[in-house]
């Protein structure tokens, strides 16, 4: 070990010094016998990290403070907090809201029927929502495809059977796939809330083509999707008052757990890993404690021979 | 403190089998606590708390 210590530092550790300047940390950085090239290697690269950290911090700010769109205002969710899990119920609701009136034009590709088990229906409901689609499957004994009732593991269907058929539908727009739209927005399921709650007239001046409507939350103003939620456009099955936000509420939560299905498990394991690492910090500082005693009281005293 | 570095400490088999039953307890108080106090925080919302009446 001192062997060790004395190729790597020289004598600096190994050698007595007095008590005092022992504890100065200084003694045990490395660093006083770099080269004078290695400290300003060193110097230039933290200058650089520092100064892109700060060029993309910049960027993103003049980001926000431009742009065609107004940026969504921060609603209370209740699945907004470091501990707060996604209320289920709403995602039910959010869930009634989807297949009611989005999914007339959005698909929801990534997301299947048994995913809902355990988040917002019991089993038994999951497979009544399955079966009530129908799926083409085959080839079947003789070769050919056929029509059958959904399964638990058939995901979501989607209302056209590719881009350029959605297109057509739709006066050329696209309506994006719904699966990972929290995420895929800025804003998330705030944007998602003001984007359905914010139709209005156009404002003089802002030229729509057919077909379009002015959302003033979309980037550019003219939106292809009219809108769709109004109050009482659907009923909820547990006799919610179906207002147009209790219906944008309920199926951005959705949209929110369809993007990030982990979001209850990850919030739960948070709390989890907290414990662990208060834990593993105490011990630390501990055993920090107790191997350090011995050197920081440890006196060194001049003891005069006597003759 | 020399019982407990005697009786667990002292042999190393005893070492071993004394850190795979603490690791044992530990992961279950971690385990139940957390859980707990997550379900409490979230009182109401999780499915757990609704599923009473869709069964």
């Amino acid at each position: 070990m001192a062997a060790t210590l004395r190729r790597f530092n020289g004598f600096r550790l190994l050698k007595s010094t007095p008590a005092l300047s022992l504890q100065q940390a200084k003694n045990l950085s490395t660093a006083s016998s770099w080269a004078n090239g290695n400290k300003k290697l060193i110097g230039a690269v933290g200058a650089v990290t520092g100064g892109v950290g700060t060029l993309l911090f910049a960027l993103e700010q003049s980001v926000q403070a431009s742009g065609t769109e107004v940026h969504p205002p921060a609603q209370p969710w209740t699945h907004k907090g470091l501990f707060s899990s996604l209320d289920h119920q709403s995602i039910r609701r959010g869930y009634e809201v989807y297949k009611q009136v989005c999914s007339a034009c959005h698909s929801l590709q990534y997301i299947a029927y048994r995913n809902l088990i355990g988040v917002s229906h019991t089993e038994a409901e999951a497979k009544a929502e399955a079966e009530q689609i129908m799926v083409k499957d085959g080839p079947d004994d003789t070769g050919n495809f056929f029509d059958r009732p959904g399964k638990l593991s058939d995901y979501f269907p989607s209302p056209y059977p590719n881009e350029e058929a959605a297109r057509a539908a739709n006066n050329g727009a696209y309506p994006p796939d719904l699966s990972y739209i929290s995420s895929a927005r800025h804003g998330g399921e705030d944007y998602i809330f003001a984007l359905l709650t914010g139709y209005h007239d156009a404002p003089a001046g802002v030229v729509l083509r057919e077909g379009q409507y002015f959302n003033p939350y979309f980037a550019g103003g003219a939106i292809s999707m009219a809108q769709v939620l109004y109050n009482e456009v659907i009923e909820y099955e547990d006799g919610t008052p179906p207002t147009q936000s209790q219906l944008a509420k309920d199926v951005a939560t959705f949209l929110k757990w369809t993007s990030e299905p982990e979001h209850d498990d990850r919030k739960r394991l948070l709390i989890k890993v907290i414990g662990i690492l208060g834990f593993l910090t105490a011990i630390s500082y501990y055993i920090k404690r107790h191997k350090w005693s011995a050197l920081k009281s440890r006196k060194i005293v001049f003891v005069p021979k006597e003759k | 403190m020399k019982v407990i570095y005697n009786t667990l400490f002292k042999r190393t088999s005893a070492y071993a089998v004394a850190i795979m039953a603490s690791a044992f307890f530990f992961e279950r108080a971690i385990d139940v606590s957390s859980n707990t106090i997550y379900d409490t925080i979230n009182k109401g919302k999780l499915w757990k708390d609704i599923k009473g009446k869709y069964e």
